[in-house]
């Protein structure tokens, strides 16, 4: 049973996450907090860890939660719920893709899933920021980040913060 | 006859090994986001091996796009697909998920374990801020590329509120949102349409 909501729930997540990447957070998010297969922080945890590994978060999530609920068959059903929806539509769609294109249709499609997705990063970003940002020293390694990346948008890479918050941790608990 | 079937089959099959180990070594290679991948798939599936036109090869980027789920799985199913079709497909997304398959496996394996150690224990609470600064900033990277209109600024509002405060799953504004830009294009298209009908009766 557990393989199968593993398999159902990664699917879901692979289904609904349209524009890469961090969208998957609140939608992997979502299924952790009803299936309770770990804790927001290390959830946390392995986003970090996603950053500094090969592959994309969505595979990277699976595999980890995956095994976390159940073992090495968890890992490996919940990676392969997480890529079936990408088979099926690529498969599916790739005649259909260029006729909708023509027609505008996608333009629509993203114009209002943008700020959707906004929306859904930030709320998850709010609730998980709630277990991770709890004393002073949390306070100011966030902001710091946060400045970091704004001054230097995407010339500096994730690494190297996650890195240098790491060490600032060590050294200021 | 058979000679001739045997000798395509082993083609295929060497063609489909070759797709897997390139897209094994291009899986490796990419750390983070699967954005960085583009390029490194373009100078192997073009340019090294010339199993796809570069004109193709494009015509692929935004259409993947345009597909839920992680990039990196999708560009390498539409490549293996268009290449040498369901097996080329299954061959390409395994060469690229199992590099990270493998590797966070291992690192789940050994987790908890050393994750027992103080000075792992604090540099983690040290990180976890600093992920929900990088969450923080992928949403107003985003946010930049909107041009933003009073509906735009609702529907932002509103999946903010009822996924953060009322915990209402994020596919529902996700499906909402679909639904609505099907409407609202097919809306747009009629009121062209009647807009063209007006200048050409007039």
């Amino acid at each position: 049973m557990i393989l199968l909501n593993l398999y159902l729930a990664f699917f879901k997540i692979g289904l609904f996450g349209f524009g890469g990447g961090y969208v998957m957070i609140p939608l992997i998010q979502q299924e952790i907090i009803r299936n309770g297969w770990l804790s927001l922080e290390t959830f946390l945890d392995i986003i970090a860890i996603s950053q500094m590994t090969p592959g994309p978060i969505a595979i990277n999530s699976g595999t980890f939660i995956g095994y976390q609920a159940a073992g090495f068959a968890g890992a490996l059903v919940a990676t392969i719920g997480v890529v079936t929806p990408s088979f099926i539509l690529v498969i599916a769609l790739s005649k259909l893709i260029k006729k909708m294109r023509q027609l505008g249709y996608l333009e629509s499609l993203l114009l209002f899933l943008k700020p959707v997705v906004v929306g859904l990063i930030i709320a998850a970003a709010y609730n998980i920021g709630q277990t991770a940002i709890i004393d002073y020293t949390s306070i100011i390694i966030s902001a710091a980040v946060f400045l970091i990346l704004w001054k230097y948008k995407t010339r500096v890479h994730p690494i190297f913060l996650i890195i240098a918050a790491g060490v600032a941790g060590m050294i200021f608990y | 006859m058979q000679r001739q079937e045997k000798g395509q089959e082993s083609k295929q099959i060497s063609l489909l090994w070759a797709m897997f180990a390139s897209c094994f070594k291009i899986g490796l290679f990419t750390f983070g986001g699967g954005f960085a991948m583009i390029p490194l798939m373009e100078k192997e599936f073009v340019e090294n091996k010339g199993w796809i036109s570069k004109h193709k090869f494009m015509s692929t980027i935004s259409a993947v796009q345009s597909i839920p789920g992680a990039v990196a799985i999708n560009l390498s199913i539409f490549l293996g697909y268009n290449i040498a079709g369901i097996s080329g497909a299954i061959f390409t997304a395994l060469g690229v998920a199992l590099p990270s398959f493998i590797v966070i496996l291992l690192i789940a394996i050994g987790f908890y374990g050393f994750s027992e150690y103080p000075l792992v224990i604090n540099a983690f609470r040290g990180i976890r801020p600093a992920v929900v600064a990088l969450i923080i900033f992928a949403g107003y990277r985003l946010s930049k590329n909107i041009d933003w209109s009073f509906k735009l600024v609702i529907a932002f509002v509103l999946s903010l509120i009822l996924t953060g405060f009322f915990g209402i799953n994020p596919v529902w504004p996700i499906l909402t949102a679909i639904l609505i830009a099907f409407l609202y294009h097919f809306a747009q298209a009629k009121k062209e349409r009647e807009e063209q009908q007006e200048t050409t009766s007039a």
